[in-house]
């Protein structure tokens, strides 16, 4: 495997008596997609979040490209979050901002580039995830699958080293959700990006995934190539996939 | 009891803190004037009817009341003095805050709150920006601005009810009772008035926006929120009013 460009290390957190993550160790390559699949309330998102600085843990460590997060405050993971994009559950787009600003927001902030270079490659990444024409909807006119498309588009916009993908298929309709995961291998191939992508949808992770972690009770269960999930016999692994129809 | 006392304790920390990061986001470039100009429109002009329809009211009503207790004692030339300092000093500033604390705070907790729950918050961190810069900075910046220009078109407003009343109900002509009027008040009073808004503003701004962000649960959550706002933005106003009109009277 190449050298990782995220790496979790030991990583635990619960919240209040919960106990969410008991030791989680896994390590990303750059340029890799890893699925990480377990059923609802394993702690997908909560590994996940971490990696953004959104969650500190309560021991362990998150490295970003050689950068430990987990030591660093909201100003200093301003550089992180600026090589990493996330596509949050249900999107996460600005109610109040059109299509346009929701997608240019990053570079408004972050490139002081002058609006039409912008608009040029709010144009270039809605393509990037099939929509054109789309600018000056608001939120509250898109589909639930359109709502993911601007979101990736939004987590894009920067030209990020890495994109997290929370749930991305999740509450969508098999076509749809089909559309998204062939996006996100799209995506992986002409941006070259790392990716970590969180589900329970077993279709999704065998998609779009180059390898499997398989979490379950806060702990990584079985890491290996989807091939490998698939002939595993790992008990947890095993159950999940038999009781998802791929037994 | 110490948990709840405890748990108090540690919310007005947070909140401090909150106020601490907004002081060093706002002196932070750039400025985001657009924000706080749609700030100061939705927070302020959209506030302007209820505030001065409360307090034009609060001064009609000061005024009959006033005149009515005051009739037994012929003491009734006085009702332009009593409603001035009572409209300026205290009521006009009290009055306003409270419909603020209402109307405003709920409106910051529930747009906040609801951007919490719908990660639209974690979705402005990831995308290395500040929600505090972002979302409380223009919310408390255009109360500090507007609440007191409120206030005093409110007092103005209080003033012309009661001199409506002093007119129609007790009979007094205009020039008599605004004669009275101005004639009690001093510069001390209105600096004392409008002053103490800026601090309502502050605890106004400050609540909402803490609980807004911290609005955890959904729709109950950000139901939960917005009342908490709406009971501790009330009593800190009532509370602080006490203690800002002590401070006040020692100059």
């Amino acid at each position: 495997m190449s050298e990782p460009f995220i790496r979790y290390v030991d990583l635990h957190k619960s919240f209040g008596d919960k106990v969410v993550l008991k030791g989680v160790n896994l390590d990303i390559g750059a340029g890799e997609t890893v699925v990480v699949l377990g059923g609802s309330g394993t702690g997908k998102s909560v590994l996940l979040r971490h990696t953004m600085g959104l969650h500190a843990p309560d021991s362990g460590q998150v490295w970003v490209d050689g950068v430990e997060v987990t030591e660093l405050g909201e100003n200093e993971l301003l550089d992180t979050r600026k090589k990493v994009g996330m596509l949050f559950q249900a999107g996460a787009l600005f109610d109040s901002m059109s299509v346009y600003n929701n997608v240019a927001f990053a570079l408004h902030e972050h490139t002081g580039w002058a609006e039409p270079k912008v608009a040029e490659r709010v144009r270039e990444v809605l393509s990037l995830v099939e929509l054109e024409g789309v600018e000056t909807l608001m939120p509250s006119d898109l589909s639930g699958g359109m709502r993911k498309r601007v979101a990736l588009a939004r987590a894009i916009a920067l030209a990020p080293r890495a994109i997290l993908y929370d749930e991305p298929t999740t509450g969508l309709d098999p076509i749809t959700a089909n559309t998204i995961n062939q996006l996100i291998r799209s995506l992986q191939k002409r941006l070259g990006v790392t990716s970590i992508v969180v589900t329970h949808d077993i279709q999704s992770a065998f998609t779009v995934g180059d390898r499997i972690a398989f979490l379950s009770e806060g702990e990584i269960h079985f890491d290996g190539t989807v091939a490998e999930a698939k002939v595993s016999q790992e008990h947890e692994l095993r159950n999940f996939l038999e009781g998802g129809g791929y037994g | 009891m110490t948990g709840i006392l405890r748990q108090n304790l540690s919310e007005l920390g947070r909140m401090v803190l909150l106020l601490w990061e907004s002081i060093r986001q706002g002196l932070r470039r750039p400025f985001e004037w657009d924000l706080w100009m749609e700030q100061l429109f939705q927070l302020g002009v959209r506030s302007l009817t209820i505030t001065n329809l409360t307090v034009l009211f609060t001064g009609m009503v000061l005024s009959l009341q006033t005149a009515y207790s005051l009739k037994t004692y012929g003491g009734e030339t006085f009702v332009g003095d009593i409603v001035a300092l009572s409209i300026v000093r205290e009521l006009g500033p009290v009055l306003a805050a409270l419909v603020v604390a209402g109307r405003v705070g709920a409106g910051i907790t529930a747009e906040l709150g609801t951007m919490a729950v719908t990660e639209q918050v974690d979705a402005l961190r990831v995308l290395a920006a500040s929600p505090v810069k972002k979302l409380v900075v223009p919310r408390v910046g255009a109360l500090l601005v507007i609440l007191p220009l409120i206030t005093i078109l409110a007092m103005a407003m209080g003033l012309f009810g009661g001199l409506l009343m002093a007119k129609y109900e007790v009979g007094q002509t205009s020039a008599f009772f605004m004669n009275h009027a101005l004639g009690a008040l001093t510069v001390e009073d209105i600096f004392s008035g409008v002053g103490k808004t800026v601090f309502f503003a502050l605890f106004i701004g400050i609540i909402a926006c803490y609980n807004g962000l911290h609005a955890t649960g959904g729709a109950d959550g950000v139901g939960k929120a917005t009342t908490n706002t709406v009971v501790m933005g009330s009593i800190s106003v009532i509370v602080s009013d006490f203690f800002l009109t002590k401070i006040f009277l020692m100059f």
